[in-house]
């Protein structure tokens, strides 16, 4: 009755093709950056910047980049965890060499590094399909985690391995560093996660999106009808790769503040993302924030609820926790196999009905 | 739904805050993943005493002392999750048994001014006291352990390692890699080569680690393992039948769950140790009568007296001397995290105090100061009896080689210091 097209004109063809067309979606848009950037920065706690929202923004960039190319370009990956690592490296070593230029350059040419990796390490992806392609990607991950722990330049001939972020001001504003304040790290974050959304979301539904698209439809089809196979997936794997490189020197350099490659960058970090891809819905930017929002908040959640709430045992805390958050992921596979994204599709789909179903 | 999401966990925060007026000690335990056979020793460890002291003493100078745990299953993002969490409950030491979180969480505490305490693990050179004024590593550091290991070693052969054979097998983490550099230069001093072997973690898998100690032969061999990875190695040293008693594990490789799974096969594995084994000292009476016999012990005191739990009994030790010592420097037993931090610097633990606690000879004496944050780092050996089921300390006390670590110490502050832009202190 309130959610629906009918007297919701437009009267250019840019109106017509905009992002969110109903009126509805739209202020619901706007409503919400205005309160995620005007309200959430003043009233935020300490906690709630740092161990939820940061890694949730971070965690919401990773996954974009990898729906881009699993959900949109059909190229499997499992070098998630090793491409961040090539962003925190990048980082690091840019920070530490130029000191002087500002740390939101540094991030953004950590996600070019990046790119230019995943390029490299996307190749394979002209010759091999599928199962194939997912195996050689996890080459990627072992060989880039193997080459930060093997080779001290990276690391700056640190006793331990570690990396560790200096302190970075922007503006005059520390933005990196152990006396970073919580909103601030929330800004950085939430800024590069709507911007890189934003971008997304205009590169898919574009001639570059398109032919992501059809190659992931069909590839033969897609070069028949005069897509370039080799331009359209290594385009995917360079734009994937950006956006988990800048999701990469985020989580060391505002997020962790140090890292440890073989820990915070390892395999499990490329699955985690990917079920986020999975679970969010693949080939859909609302999906990819709903996937990391359910793996990044569920376990805070549930941990905060049986420990504090309840009063449980950590251990037995942790336990329940993993089985309910992977009993969710089964129930969610099998009720919604195409993700959280097409849950929020159809209930959209019956908002326009209600309350009058046919 | 998120409205009551939000309200639900601002309930369950609220649940938890403590009262202001009790001493917070936070557990960071990790009673789950690879590392909970040993990380749950040591929690239990740690809660029994604070246990006693409430229980027996009425807490410490009348302050009871509470110790919510949070798991971090040895994972730093969990870990700096719960540093997080617990900041907002007016922490007075963190206390994080893992390696990779002391490193997440040292520039956070030096800028939040909370005391960070790793005894035996953590970042070797924060035992400098004028640059990591927030960081306390006592009794011993990594550095330390390579270094008597060492020693003990020449005492084996005479005083010469003269081109012996040493392979290091390492957890391939921060923590693995911390005695490298000393071993390095331990080998240019006494004339062994040393071979490193990175473990990936968790651990389980060492078959090509150990196909190569079996093909190169070392005389000896070090490990720098923890979890699931002690275990893994002894049985595969069992496995190609290397002579346990050239095999030396680092205190954290020194627990029954680390030779146990090798049945006999680990007769004669030796380990450091910076605190005594056993239950023969006077402690374990107070804590039979007031924690275990009133069923209040950590998980039903299963893992009382085991290598392991002795070291997270040691860590509260210290840390309970600690709040008393900045209780008595303050005056009051109401103290904040920045007069416990003085009260770990003026620390001084004799051997007649250790007696007076109910752990007579159970660690060395520890004298602490603004500069020395580390104590003397001395340490044992003790060895594993399979049929006996037991450690029995084989050495004395030994001390490290400072000639070496000094150097190393300094060298590695400095690079902090210029890295965190700190001016040292102590002048």
């Amino acid at each position: 009755m309130i959610y629906r097209e009918a007297g919701d004109f437009k009267t250019t063809y840019q109106a017509d093709s905009q992002t969110f067309p109903l009126r509805l979606d739209r202020l619901g848009y706007y409503a919400l950056l205005a309160v995620a950037f005007l309200v959430i920065p003043f009233v935020v706690s300490d906690y709630w910047a740092t161990s939820v929202l940061v890694p949730f923004l971070i965690y919401a960039i990773a996954a974009l980049g990898l729906n881009i190319l699993v959900g949109y370009g059909g190229q499997v990956s499992l070098g998630t965890g090793g491409f961040m690592a090539v962003g925190a490296y990048a980082t690091y070593k840019l920070t530490t060499a130029f000191p002087d230029v500002s740390i939101l350059v540094h991030v953004i040419v950590s996600g070019l590094i990046t790119a230019l990796v995943g390029m490299l390490f996307g190749l394979p992806s002209l010759r091999i399909k599928g199962f194939y392609l997912a195996v050689a990607t996890l080459a990627a991950q072992f060989f880039l985690i193997w080459l930060f722990n093997k080779v001290p330049w990276f690391y700056n001939y640190s006793a331990s391995g570690q990396i560790t972020m200096p302190e970075r001001t922007v503006l005059g504003q520390i933005v990196t560093g152990p006396a970073t304040p919580a909103w601030v790290k929330y800004i950085v974050c939430l800024t590069f996660a709507v911007s890189l959304a934003w971008l997304a979301r205009n590169l898919t539904r574009g001639t570059v999106g398109r032919k992501w698209m059809a190659i992931r439809d069909m590839d033969i089809a897609a070069e028949i009808i005069g897509v370039n196979p080799l331009q359209a997936k290594i385009s995917a794997f360079a734009v994937s790769s950006f956006f988990v490189g800048i999701a990469g020197s985020l989580f060391f350099a505002v997020y962790l503040g140090a890292a440890e490659v073989g820990e915070s960058f390892g395999i499990n970090k490329s699955f985690l993302v990917l079920f986020m891809v999975i679970i969010g819905g693949l080939g859909s930017i609302f999906g990819s924030f709903a996937g990391a929002a359910f793996l990044v908040l569920l376990p805070v959640f549930l941990k905060n609820v049986l420990v504090g709430g309840f009063g449980w045992p950590t251990d037995l805390a942790a336990h329940i926790e993993l089985m309910i958050v992977g009993a969710l992921i089964v129930f969610f596979l099998i009720v919604e196999p195409h993700g959280l994204a097409q849950l929020w599709r159809l209930t959209k789909e019956k908002l326009r009905l209600w309350p009058f179903p046919h | 739904m998120t409205l009551r999401f939000a309200s639900l966990v601002a309930a369950a925060v609220m649940a938890a805050a403590p009262a202001m007026a009790d001493l917070v000690v936070p557990n960071y335990s990790y009673r789950t993943g690879p590392y909970a056979a040993n990380g749950t020793q040591y929690a239990d460890g740690f809660n029994d005493y604070f246990t006693l002291l409430n229980e027996r003493d009425g807490g410490i100078g009348g302050q009871k002392v509470l110790t919510p745990e949070c798991e971090t299953a040895y994972n730093t993002e969990k870990g700096v999750e719960c540093y997080e969490s617990l900041k907002g409950q007016n922490q007075l030491v963190v206390a994080p048994l893992s390696t990779g979180i002391t490193y997440q969480l040292i520039p956070k505490v030096s800028a939040d001014k909370v005391t960070l305490y790793t005894p035996g693990l953590g970042r070797t050179s924060s035992k400098n006291g004028a640059a990591f004024e927030w960081v306390f590593n006592a009794p011993a550091n990594y550095w330390d352990g390579a270094s008597v290991a060492i020693k003990y070693l020449l005492d084996q052969n005479g005083g010469s390692l003269e081109g012996k054979k040493i392979a290091l097998v390492y957890h391939n983490s921060a923590y693995g890699k911390e005695p490298i550099r000393t071993l390095q230069e331990l080998s240019k001093k006494h004339g062994f080569t040393l071979t490193e072997l990175p473990v990936d973690a968790p651990g389980q898998e060492q078959k090509s680690q150990w196909l190569q100690i079996r093909r190169d032969k070392p005389d000896y061999v070090l490990m720098w393992g923890w979890g699931v990875m002690n275990a893994a190695a002894i049985q595969e040293a069992a496995n190609i039948r290397f002579p346990m008693e050239n095999f030396i594990g680092i205190w954290w490789s020194g627990g029954e769950v680390d030779v146990e799974p090798a049945g006999a096969g680990a007769n004669g594995y030796k380990s450091l140790t910076f605190n005594g084994v056993g239950m023969d000292y006077p402690v374990y009476d107070d804590l039979k009568k007031h924690v275990i016999d009133t069923g209040k012990a950590s998980q039903d005191g299963q893992y009382v007296g085991s290598a392991v739990y002795s070291r997270g009994l040691y860590a509260a030790v210290v840390i309970a001397e600690a709040i008393r010592k900045a209780q008595e420097l303050a005056g009051t037993p109401e103290v904040n995290a920045e007069q416990v931090r003085a009260g770990f610097e003026a620390l001084d633990i004799t051997e007649a105090r250790m007696a007076e606690l109910g752990l007579p000879d159970f660690g060395q004496p520890i004298k602490l100061s603004c500069a020395n944050h580390g104590g003397d780092g001395h340490a044992r050996i003790q060895q594993w009896d399979a049929t006996a089921k037991k450690w029995t300390l084989i050495s004395d006390w030994i001390a490290p080689d400072a000639e070496v670590l000094d150097p190393l110490i300094a060298e590695d502050s400095e690079a902090y210091v210029k890295e965190a832009g700190i001016t040292p202190r102590c002048n």
